[in-house]
């Protein structure tokens, strides 16, 4: 390989020019207008007062903001573990070349068809529990009288069984066409060494899809931090504030109490959060250093 | 109240457009028009249409013109849009403290001039109706359209099966209702727990009969101590109680009002009554037309609670929505004239009682009694005419932030995840 490239034939930066102003309009100027509104009080009306640190002083005295940390928490957590553990192994057995799987996974994929207001609104119907398909699951699961989303226990599982339905399609896909890059010499060279199947998908498999699970993983778990439509349709963060995320906490906080300044300190540190997280998983999983799985294929 | 209702996924797309929308193109006030604001309502819309298309015809005035906004974004938009350069000539609002935050940031027009400038306009209306805009003394909109307020709807057939021969009028007649209801294994009230301002209509009733209006006037001046008034936590405790007898049911919790789900209870059957703003009667009509016209539907006033100071008489819910003038408008005489002639006009109010509602103004009884629905409509009429209070739904009177608080805490409270006292205690501190 030669040592220096030629630089006539870089694009010059002029070529990144549309993007960064792009970014710069729509991303970097708002963050820094939520910054500034977070050290405000605003109702929408009028111009912001400045009110200094007070914002933030409350969000140490907050109790709702420890509650919605702990609630967004677990959503992640939980649907995290639980679609990754769905949607990894289904993805590898959609991989397949069986015609039945290819009609099986598209019935599979229908979720990612439908918006995901439709998704709650949908399922906000099949939740009633007189009328709605909750009366007659509900004594399956021991909830006799179908009242998954009225009580504050069962709430949040039930949002998260309806967001993993949601999202799992998704993740599956991405395994499924991870999978069938996986070439197909490894798995005769593993054949010829006489592995069993399950030897194959722990010593082949797994490893070749290290940087989806990677990739899959930065989606649920930044995107937990941010979709709050589903819960807002289906419970509106109650009984109560039993479902009460952090997105939602700070949608409600801005668009239905108006308090945008304290709103936009929740919108901060769903920002900070979000960032950190992310950061932290590229560099716990080496994801940066960018190492090609296929040396020597 | 019923303002939250129209369904959340439009109030979504709606917000999202509106997020860009505000920045720009959809600025009036300016040019030769008067910009209306209003709201989305199938029913509605084309009667206000053909009223401006009437009042346009008469020429020799700027040309009128009417935008309509889907619920919860329209409060979001005229939010930002009152105190910049786009916004409207004529808004739609709640009165109450809603619109008390838009006077207080200078936005609206006091149309006291106008009033006492023509005495037969301002006594068109019930006045208890037009006091919803009244704040400090000054009148700031004109009701534009009906009544809405809040009934104890039943179903007559489930009644008569558990032996029950006439409507609760107390709170025990009431609570004897209960007990037959629940030895027939019939839900006695359908409730939509999980939407709470259906919620806030128990309180704010049983609020006003255990302590009178003063005790919600105390709440909505902000006076220290009003939260921990006794009678707040009699009214609470009230609720707490139904909740042990299993009034409402256990699945409450779960049940929608948007989706219809609560007036299917009451339709079906499945439950024995409905505490309810007035277009339950439409609602009803719409959804169970078998069910309305068969007369099956009852309604009766909230029942009285024995050694309360509220007057039986009183009433909760919506007055009515107002239409209002911004201050930013370039044409306020132009406005002032459009809502003036167009909300009395008796085109306008026939069009509104042919729809089934039941307009504000004094002597529009006769109107009501010759047009179809006469028996469910002149009750309102009465029910409004003869209250003594008409308070407007808490969380319209309240401001947005502390509305929002208690709506939570309510909640808490008929899920019992949070006693009376701790209610009081959330809301005083």
């Amino acid at each position: 390989m030669a040592a220096v490239a030629d630089r006539s034939a870089r694009p010059g930066a002029i070529w990144a020019a549309p993007a960064l102003v792009y970014f710069a309009v729509f991303a970097l100027l708002p963050m820094a207008l939520v910054v500034y509104l977070s050290f405000t009080r605003w109702n929408g009306l009028g111009s912001p007062h400045w009110t200094g640190l007070a914002n933030w002083s409350y969000l140490l005295r907050d109790p709702q903001v420890i509650q919605s940390l702990k609630l967004s928490g677990i959503l992640t957590a939980v649907t995290w573990a639980f679609q990754t553990a769905v949607s990894l192994p289904l993805g590898v057995w959609a991989a397949g070349p069986q015609r039945g799987r290819a009609v099986l996974s598209a019935v599979f994929f229908t979720p990612l068809l439908i918006s995901s207001s439709g998704i709650a609104v949908l399922w906000k119907a099949l939740l009633d529990p007189n009328f709605g398909l909750a009366t007659i699951f509900g004594p399956w699961v021991g909830v006799d009288d179908g009242n998954f989303i009225g009580r504050p226990s069962l709430a949040l599982w039930t949002i998260m069984a309806v967001i993993s339905w949601q999202f799992i399609p998704f993740h599956t896909l991405l395994y499924q066409s991870a999978t069938r890059q996986i070439p197909s010499v490894l798995y005769e060279a593993a054949t010829v060494d006489g592995a069993g199947r399950f030897q194959q998908f722990r010593a082949i498999t797994l490893p070749q899809l290290r940087h989806t699970i990677i990739t899959s993983s930065v989606l649920m778990i930044v995107g937990s931090l941010t979709y709050f439509e589903v819960v807002l349709i289906i419970t509106g963060g109650g009984p109560g504030a039993a479902t009460r995320i952090l997105p939602l906490d700070m949608y409600l906080t801005g668009f239905s109490a108006f308090q945008m300044g304290y709103a936009s300190v929740l919108s901060v540190l769903l920002l900070a959060v979000g960032t950190a997280l992310s950061l932290l998983i590229v560099r716990v999983t080496g994801y940066r250093r960018m190492t090609s799985q296929r040396e020597g294929l | 109240m019923k303002l939250r209702s129209p369904s959340s996924i439009l109030a979504l797309a709606a917000a999202a457009v509106l997020a860009t929308a505000a920045c720009g193109t959809s600025g009036p006030g300016t040019g030769d028009t008067v910009t209306v604001w209003g709201l989305q309502d199938t029913a509605l819309n084309p009667v206000q249409q053909k009223a401006i298309k009437a009042y346009n015809a008469k020429g020799d005035h700027p040309e009128v013109r009417l935008q309509t906004f889907v619920n919860d974004p329209y409060k979001q938009k005229l939010q930002t849009a009152l105190g910049s350069p786009n916004a409207p000539d004529v808004f739609s609002n709640w009165g109450g403290g809603n619109l008390r935050t838009y006077v207080k940031a200078g936005n609206v027009v006091d149309l006291s001039p106008m009033l006492k400038s023509d005495p037969s306009l301002k006594k068109a209306f019930l006045p208890i109706v037009l006091n919803g805009a009244r704040l400090d003394g000054k009148y700031y909109g004109l009701p534009l359209q009906g009544m809405q307020p809040v009934s104890l709807y039943f179903n007559k057939d489930v009644f008569a099966k558990a032996g029950i021969a006439k409507p609760p009028a107390t709170w025990d007649d009431l609570l004897g209702a209960i007990d037959k209801l629940k030895a027939k294994n019939v839900q006695p009230i359908a409730l939509a727990g999980s939407q709470s301002w259906t919620e806030l209509m128990w309180m704010e009733y049983l609020l006003d009969r255990v302590g009178g209006p003063e005790a919600f006037a105390a709440i909505e001046k902000g006076e220290p101590g009003a939260w921990q008034a006794p009678a707040v936590k009699t009214a609470l405790n009230m609720i707490v109680d139904l909740v042990k007898r299993g009034a409402f049911g256990t699945n409450y919790g779960s049940v929608g009002q948007d989706n219809g789900a609560a007036d299917a209870l009451l339709s079906h059957g499945k439950a024995a009554m409905e505490l309810m703003g007035s277009w339950e009667y439409s609602a009803q009509l719409a959804a169970a037309p078998k069910f309305v016209n068969g007369g099956k539907l009852g309604w009766t006033a909230f029942p009285t609670v024995p050694g309360g100071k509220g007057d039986a008489a009183n009433i909760v819910g919506n007055p009515s929505n107002f239409f209002s003038v911004t201050t930013k408008s370039k044409k306020k005489q132009a406005a002032q004239d459009f809502i003036k002639t167009s909300l009395t006009d008796p085109a306008y109010v026939n069009d509104l009682v042919k729809i089934g509602q039941v307009p504000p103004l004094t002597g529009v009884k006769a109107k009501l009694q010759a047009a179809p629905h006469a028996d469910f409509t002149t009750y309102i009429y009465d029910l409004v005419a003869k209250a003594p209070s008409f308070q407007q739904s808490w969380d319209q009177a309240l401001d947005p932030a502390t509305s929002e608080k208690m709506l939570t805490n309510l909640q808490k409270v008929f899920n019992r995840q949070q006693t009376p006292e701790q209610f009081v205690a959330a809301m005083a501190g």
